[in-house]
């Protein structure tokens, strides 16, 4: 039934200011009940202030919000009883095993010691710290403090689910067994709002992303319709010899269709490619025909870095600018 | 990862009965109040504070620098020590909910409580019970201490209950403190710097360990009018030790210990309690 169900997420018109500094400037957002969000962006750009409107811990300085039906500002208590989440640095608390970190988030949800305890039990044996139970939570790896977070979110099973960057800082196997779990909760129907960083990670959870920047909407729509405005892949070529460069750049940009970027010192030439696969392989044969010898021939998803470069014209790290001016930090808690 | 099975929010809350009860908000002050406990027992430096310093402490005075000091009336210092040193650890209620405090500020556990539907004022509630619960343990072994070295509550039962009692009125009112300095404060180093160069200088310029009487001008002013001296002096009536009500010539603070005590407690807790929930609620919205 779309359009019967209100949506899990709407903001109209958020706007916070610290002083002078303008966190965000004006951020409008719709996620219907039973999707996936992926907010993305850079440091500073505004992710977490957003989210900690989003699940009350916030006030916005003008605009409203409502989530799970309930307006933010005036029924706080009605919305956090229908959230999890999932805070940037993963707070569990360090002095608790990790049952009893489980068992006290359920407590305060009010669900009473013993189902506390149980519902504890199953999300332990769901997210494989069963053997890690009894331990504090400080001695965990920093995946398995992401799950034991994850898992506090999920205690009362939450209508709205925040994640706020909720790989940033795992090695990649940690990252790709989060990403399995919140892959399971993302086909279970939750409703999921994720900051994150990574386009990647970005395009493999979540269907509708949003990209912001300095507090703003500067793009909005699925992983295919974003690449496209970016230009899809990125074909990469590096020959044995420097002198083919030139030639190898010609062919590049036959083959893609697109303008080659050559990078003398790292002997590259790369372009977008919208045409996938086929592309290395008419690439590979161009190369052959032509006697060039290759070291490296790849097609790379864009990073965050080319989304950003195309939508704003600028790299996504939060450097200083040309005229110098600080990049926005977000405050710290 | 291949064990982990789909965790289904939404499906499972379909599942009839699950809607969360309201709750009281005594159960969310416990539960967070339980928590400090056991955050106590899982530190070691902070037992040990708790512990280990106030026996040392009594030994320290009773057997080292107890010699030297002379009590007035002539009566036995280590009579005369233990209202001191409860009062000193009565102080320090505060340096512990301030630390608890700041520290749940800087590590996020102050925001994950609040995204939960809890009672307003659970966290502040159950950092201070913990708190006050964390004192009963330092005197009941400085006491049991106290008594080994020679110290005899003298007075009635009903006065020694008293002075118990007085105790926790004034730990109730230095929870204030303690939850405004851990608002204002940013960090637990700050709260220990605060702790060691104000408050720690404020239980010593006091009756806490000498008679003021021994202390030079301004210093003998601000230890007569320190309600540290008459929560120390206050102990010592109600337990029937020497050095407890001034002579007619003393300050009428120290001849009326226990009232100018209690008017503290009331005024701390008038001007601390509004001053430190207000900046509480400051220093974790933004």
């Amino acid at each position: 039934m779309p359009g019967m169900t209100p949506p899990a997420i709407r903001a109209t018109g958020l706007v916070k200011r610290y002083g002078e500094t303008t966190a965000l400037g004006g951020v409008d957002l719709e996620v219907p009940t039973g999707s996936v969000c992926g907010v993305l962006g850079p440091n500073g750009a505004g992710k977490t202030t957003a989210v900690r409107i989003l699940t009350t811990l916030s006030s916005a300085t003008s605009g409203t919000a409502e989530v799970a039906g309930f307006d933010v500002a005036t029924q706080s208590t009605e919305v956090r009883r229908r959230i999890g989440l999932a805070a940037q640095d993963a707070t569990v608390d360090g002095l608790l095993t990790g049952r009893e970190n489980l068992v006290m988030i359920g407590e305060l949800h009010h669900l009473g010691r013993r189902r506390a305890r149980a519902r504890a039990d199953e999300l332990l044996g769901q997210f494989t710290l069963v053997d890690a139970r009894d331990r504090l939570a400080k001695d965990y790896s920093g995946g398995m403090r992401r799950r034991l977070d994850l898992a506090a979110t999920l205690v009362a099973r939450p209508d709205v689910l925040f994640l706020d960057e909720p790989t940033t800082g795992l090695d990649p196997r940690a990252r790709n067994d989060l990403w399995d779990v919140l892959d399971r909760l993302v086909d279970g129907g939750s409703t999921l709002l994720l900051t994150t960083q990574y386009l990647e990670e970005a395009d493999r959870l979540a269907k509708e992303i949003v990209v912001i920047d300095h507090g703003l909407v500067i793009a909005r729509g699925d992983a295919r319709s974003l690449k496209r405005q970016i230009g899809g892949d990125q074909l990469e070529v590096i020959p044995v010899r420097r002198e083919d460069l030139p030639a190898v750049a010609m062919l590049v940009e036959r083959v893609s269709g697109h303008e080659a970027i050559v990078d003398e010192g790292a002997r590259r030439v790369t372009a977008h490619s919208s045409s996938g696969v086929g592309a290395i392989a008419e690439l590979a044969l161009a190369l052959r025909g032509e006697a060039i010898e290759v070291e490296d021939l790849g097609l790379h998803q864009p990073s965050l870095d080319d989304v950003f470069l195309t939508l704003t014209g600028k790299p996504a790290e939060p450097v200083a600018d040309a005229a110098g001016e600080p990049a926005i930090e977000e405050p710290a808690r | 990862m291949s064990a982990v099975q789909s965790p289904r929010p939404t499906e499972i809350a379909a599942a009839p009965g699950d809607v969360p009860r309201a709750g009281s908000a005594l159960s969310d002050v416990w539960v967070i109040a339980r928590r400090g406990l056991v955050h106590m027992r899982r530190q070691p430096e902070v037992l040990a504070d708790v512990t280990i310093q106030p026996v040392m402490f009594v030994l320290l005075f009773a057997y080292v620098f107890g010699g030297a000091i002379a009590v007035p009336d002539g009566g036995d210092y280590k009579e005369f020590l233990m209202g001191g040193i409860f009062a000193q650890t009565i102080v320090f209620t505060c340096f512990g909910v301030a630390m608890g405090l700041a520290a749940d500020r800087g590590n996020g556990a102050i925001d994950r409580f609040r995204s939960l539907p809890i009672a307003r004022g659970a966290v502040l509630g159950g950092h201070a019970l913990a708190n006050v619960i964390k004192t009963i343990l330092p005197i009941v072994l400085m006491a049991l201490c106290g008594l080994l070295v020679g110290w005899r509550p003298n007075g009635s039962v009903l006065d020694t209950l008293g002075g118990f009692g007085l105790m926790f009125a004034f730990s109730f009112a230095m929870i204030w403190v303690g939850v405004l300095m851990g608002s204002v404060l940013s960090s637990p180093e700050a709260v220990q710097g605060v702790t060691f160069t104000v408050l720690f200088p404020l239980t010593f310029i006091a009756s806490t360990f000498v008679p003021t009487q021994t202390l030079p001008g301004v210093l003998r002013t601000i230890a007569e009018w320190n309600p540290t001296s008459s929560l120390a002096d206050g102990l010592r009536s109600l337990f029937g030790n020497p050095g407890g009500i001034a002579p007619v010539d003393g300050p009428w603070s120290l001849q009326h210990p226990v009232l100018y005590t209690l008017i503290w407690v009331v005024g701390i807790i008038a001007v601390c309690a509004p001053l430190a929930i207000s900046r509480y609620q400051r220093s974790i919205t933004d």
